[in-house]
C-alpha cells in the first residue's frame, strides 16, 4: 500500500503517469512530492511507485 | 520639502525596525516575482516594502482598466508594460531598491537563465498549467532556490481558508488550494492575503525563520 495525500491507495507497479491518468489528474497541472522529493515531470512515465511510498499531488487552480 | 532620504537613513530605518542582521540579509537577497499580476504586483510592493535588495520582475503583459480592481497599477499606466508600469512605482516607493526587469512570456526554455541570480522565486502566474510548469522547472533544475508558488484564491470566501503549505524544504504553496478563478472572480482583498502569505514565506525563508 501506498499513502496518496494521506490516504492509504493501493497503486504499488504502477507508473505515477499511469495512476495520475486513472485517478483523473491532469498531469499538466500538478506537482507531485514523493518520499520528500519533487518527481519532475519528465519522469512521471518512468516513475514506477512502490509499496511504502509517500505522496502528495498538488494540482494547481487557476487564479493571480 | 523634505528631499529624498539617503541612501544610509533608508537602511537605518529598516534597521530599527528589524534589526541588523535581518536588514544585511535582507539587502543582499535577490528575489523573482514570476508574474506581476494581482499576486505578484501585490509580492513585490511587500517585499520592496520590506528591505529585499533587489527584484527580478517577470510579465510580458500590458496593464489594463480591468487590472486596477487588484492589482498595484494606476490608471495613469494603462496600456504601459506590467514591468515597467511597476519599476516606477517601486522605485517611488523604495528609492534604493534594484529593479531587473524582463517583459518576455515565460517558458522552460528561458526560465532557469532568467532565474539565475534569485534565490527565492515567487510563482504568481495566473494558468494552472503555467503554475505546475514553472514549479516543475525551478524544482527540477533549480533545485537550491526556494519556490513560493500560489494556488487558489478565487471569490468571497473567507479569507481564513489562505493557507501557507510546505511541501518541501524548499517549496511552499500559499493559498486555499481549490478556489479557481473560473468558480469566482478574483477580488483585492484576497487576492491581497494570499499575496502577504507569499511575501512572508520568502522574508522568513531570506532570515533563516522557519516558514
Amino acid at each position: 500500500m501506498l499513502k496518496i495525500n494521506g490516504e492509504p491507495q493501493a497503486a504499488a507497479g504502477q507508473t505515477l503517469a499511469a495512476y495520475l491518468a486513472a485517478a483523473g489528474y491532469a498531469a499538466e497541472r500538478v506537482a507531485v512530492e514523493r518520499n520528500g522529493e519533487i518527481v519532475p515531470k519528465a519522469q512521471y512515465a518512468a516513475c514506477v511507485l512502490q509499496d511504502g511510498d509517500s505522496l502528495e499531488i498538488v494540482s494547481f487552480v487557476g487564479g493571480g | 520639502m523634505p528631499g529624498l532620504p539617503t541612501a544610509e537613513e533608508w537602511r537605518q530605518a529598516l534597521i530599527a525596525r528589524h534589526g541588523e542582521a535581518r536588514q544585511q540579509r535582507l539587502a543582499a537577497a535577490t528575489v523573482a516575482v514570476c508574474g506581476l499580476g494581482g499576486l505578484g504586483s501585490n509580492i513585490a510592493l511587500a517585499l520592496a516594502r520590506a528591505g529585499v535588495g533587489r527584484l527580478l520582475l517577470l510579465d510580458y503583459d500590458r496593464v489594463e482598466l480591468s487590472n486596477l480592481h487588484r492589482q498595484q497599477y494606476k490608471a495613469a499606466q494603462i496600456g504601459c508594460y506590467k514591468t515597467e508600469a511597476l519599476r516606477q512605482n517601486l522605485l517611488e516607493i523604495a528609492p534604493y531598491l534594484q529593479v531587473v526587469t524582463h517583459t518576455v512570456r515565460l517558458g522552460p526554455e528561458n526560465l532557469p537563465e532568467l532565474l539565475a541570480e534569485a534565490q527565492v522565486v515567487c510563482e504568481a502566474l495566473d494558468q494552472a498549467e503555467a503554475k505546475a510548469m514553472l514549479c516543475d522547472v525551478v524544482l527540477s533544475q533549480l533545485p537550491d532556490k526556494y519556490l513560493v508558488a500560489a494556488s487558489g484564491m478565487a471569490g468571497w470566501g473567507s479569507a481564513n481558508a489562505i493557507r501557507t503549505r510546505r511541501i518541501t524544504e524548499h517549496f511552499y504553496i500559499c493559498g486555499d488550494g481549490c478556489s479557481d478563478v473560473a468558480a469566482g472572480s478574483l477580488n483585492a482583498a484576497r487576492v491581497m492575503v494570499c499575496a502577504a502569505h507569499q511575501a512572508q514565506a520568502v522574508l522568513q525563508i531570506l532570515t533563516g525563520q522557519p516558514v
